[in-house]
């Protein structure tokens, strides 16, 4: 199975951690994976987004300008992104800032309000795990399982204490995702 | 390049990293003996990676940043002529610094590994993907006669392979070589199979692999000189000679190249590096469509695969060279096929990176299909 992922949003939300993580889970189940930043100078603020792609054969161009899903975390990335889910493909989207939801009907879009979860178990860094878990529930793509030894793997030792706290995070995303 | 190899161990060894990174951590593994660099987007997790690794503890390997592009190529001439692995990379504007002493080494006929992840131009640019220092790479760049060794990887796993490749093509035939990339493949994240840990040569070894290197004279032998200054242009002439006779049993021997679903095809795409990688996707999309179309890679862009691809001429319709510039190594397609068939050309400038659906559309207007 292949899956093209955009995750879309500003930087410092933690957008290409997020993708990371996906990219070493893919990684852990035995996949082929890439991730693809769109480096640029903005800093936290600014637009960031990462092309992750998980697939069981080889990986040709890992620019793409069509996906499977996309996660998108404000508007400016929704503007961007929405017409560029493939037909019958996947938007989630974080409900903190959008003033204007996704019009498509050709696509399945979700709604997770990771940002009101985040400040509601009083740790905002748990934010893109909150999605990182929608997103495994509507798109199983990886196992939790192999989501937690990917973690292990991305992160430092020191900061392995704070995997059970990740693992909680995604299961909350789980749990709040809705089908619009 | 080593495919079987890694598979043999990957269950235990395969990493994800970025192109960047995996560079460094293959330089290390190499046994090289010194990186000297100075930081620039989109290629200074090489060094970065380096500093963390810090190999001087291990190996020995010195890695430091110099201060500017001028030192450190330099301190790369310096380091060659005395028969040591030495390295340093840079990104576009930072290349173009280096070219004097480029030219030097490859005049002084020493051996080592340069790597540019270009960005785009000209000028001071963007940090953003290109591939318009083709030119400057396979053409010259620096002043007089000489040619850089140059391996375009497209993917993580060839940015680590190509270190060592690099090393060997550079000590083989003493002259310098070139990981020409950008940063579409400098940045992205991949799984890669390390190479394995070897160790630094010795002295010892040194002396005896490179009996050139001016790295203290025995007993009994004639000093070793390396110089790239001779007034007397009858002797330059000779020296000149010298080297175009090397650079032809380079262009004899070591052309590197693949060949993606070009079998029974109406038309091939040529590209290199990232625009490869893109190009692959086209070609699958092509597929669906029902068009005969293949790629063809260059792996080596100097010495280029012209040979081959001329006889591709015979059997195809027409060719288009995808590049991110606005038509350079076209210019080596169109000599390659000489007049058979029509070569077209397809480029972004400036940093922008064209999606395979667009690369698709331009083949097809191009090429009137």
């Amino acid at each position: 199975m292949k899956e093209e992922i955009i995750i879309a949003g500003f930087g410092g939300q933690g957008v290409l951690s997020m993708g990371k993580i996906l990219a070493y889970s893919g990684l852990m189940e035995g996949k082929e994976v890439s991730w693809m930043p769109s480096y640029g100078p903005e800093q936290r603020g600014g637009t960031a987004n990462v092309t992750v792609i998980l697939n069981d054969g080889p990986i040709s161009s890992p620019i793409l300008n069509q996906y499977d899903t996309a996660i998108i975390l404000n508007q400016p990335s929704l503007d961007k992104f929405e017409s560029a889910v493939k037909p019958g493909g996947t938007l989630i989207f974080d409900g903190y800032g959008i003033n204007h939801p996704p019009k498509r009907k050709d696509i399945n879009v979700y709604q997770i309000n990771a940002m009101d979860a985040a400040t509601e178990m009083k740790n905002d860094k748990t934010f893109n795990m909150i999605i990182l878990g929608g997103l495994l529930k509507v798109r199983p793509i990886v196992t939790l399982e192999n989501v937690v030894k990917g973690l292990k793997k991305s992160l430092p030792e020191r900061h392995h204490h704070l995997i059970p706290m990740n693992e909680q995070a995604i299961r909350k995303g789980m749990d709040i995702i809705k089908k619009l | 390049m080593n495919k079987n190899e890694g598979n043999t161990i990957m269950t235990e060894e395969v990493e994800l990293m970025k192109g960047n990174e995996a560079i460094a951590h293959a330089a290390v593994r190499y046994g090289a003996d010194g990186y000297f660099g100075y930081p620039i987007t989109p290629q200074s997790e090489i060094m970065e990676t380096l500093m963390e690794l810090h190999p001087w503890t291990t190996t020995g390997m010195v890695v430091l940043q110099a201060e500017s592009e001028v030192a450190a190529i330099n301190m790369v001439y310096g380091g060659a002529g005395c028969g040591k692995r030495v390295m340093t990379s840079s990104s576009s504007p930072g290349i173009s610094l280096k070219q004097e002493g480029i030219s030097y080494i490859a005049a002084g006929q020493l051996p080592c590994l340069l790597v540019n992840v270009m960005r785009g131009g000209p000028g001071l640019g963007t940090i953003q993907p290109s591939q318009a220092d083709y030119f400057q790479t396979v053409k010259g760049g620096g002043h007089g006669d000489y040619r850089l060794i140059t391996l375009a990887p497209a993917s993580v796993q060839e940015m680590a392979d190509f270190v060592g490749l690099g090393f060997d093509l550079a000590f083989k035939h003493r002259t310098p070589a070139m990981i020409l990339t950008d940063g579409v493949i400098g940045q992205m994240m991949e799984k890669v199979v390390l190479p394995p840990h070897r160790p630094r040569l010795t002295e010892e070894q040194i002396r005896k692999e490179s009996p050139w290197a001016s790295s203290g004279k025995p007993a009994g032998r004639k000093r070793n000189v390396i110089t790239t200054l001779e007034l007397d242009s009858a002797v330059m002439e000779q020296i000149n000679i010298e080297l175009q006779n090397k650079y032809k049993h380079i262009e004899d021997t070591e052309v590197r190249y693949e060949e993606i679903g070009c079998e029974d095809v109406d038309y091939l795409i040529v590209a290199f590096g990232s625009c490869a990688r893109i190009c692959q996707k086209t070609v699958e999309l092509a597929h669906e469509q029902g068009l005969k179309i293949g790629l063809f890679r260059p792996i080596t862009l100097w010495p280029f695969p012209s040979k081959i691809l001329n006889r591709y001429a015979d059997k195809v319709k027409g060719m288009i060279s995808v590049e991110l510039n606005a038509g350079q190594m076209v210019e080596d397609v169109k000599l390659a096929v000489n007049g058979k068939i029509p070569v077209e050309h397809f480029g972004r400038l400036g940093g922008i990176v064209p999606d395979p659906n667009e690369v698709l559309e331009a083949l097809k207007t191009k090429l009137r299909i």
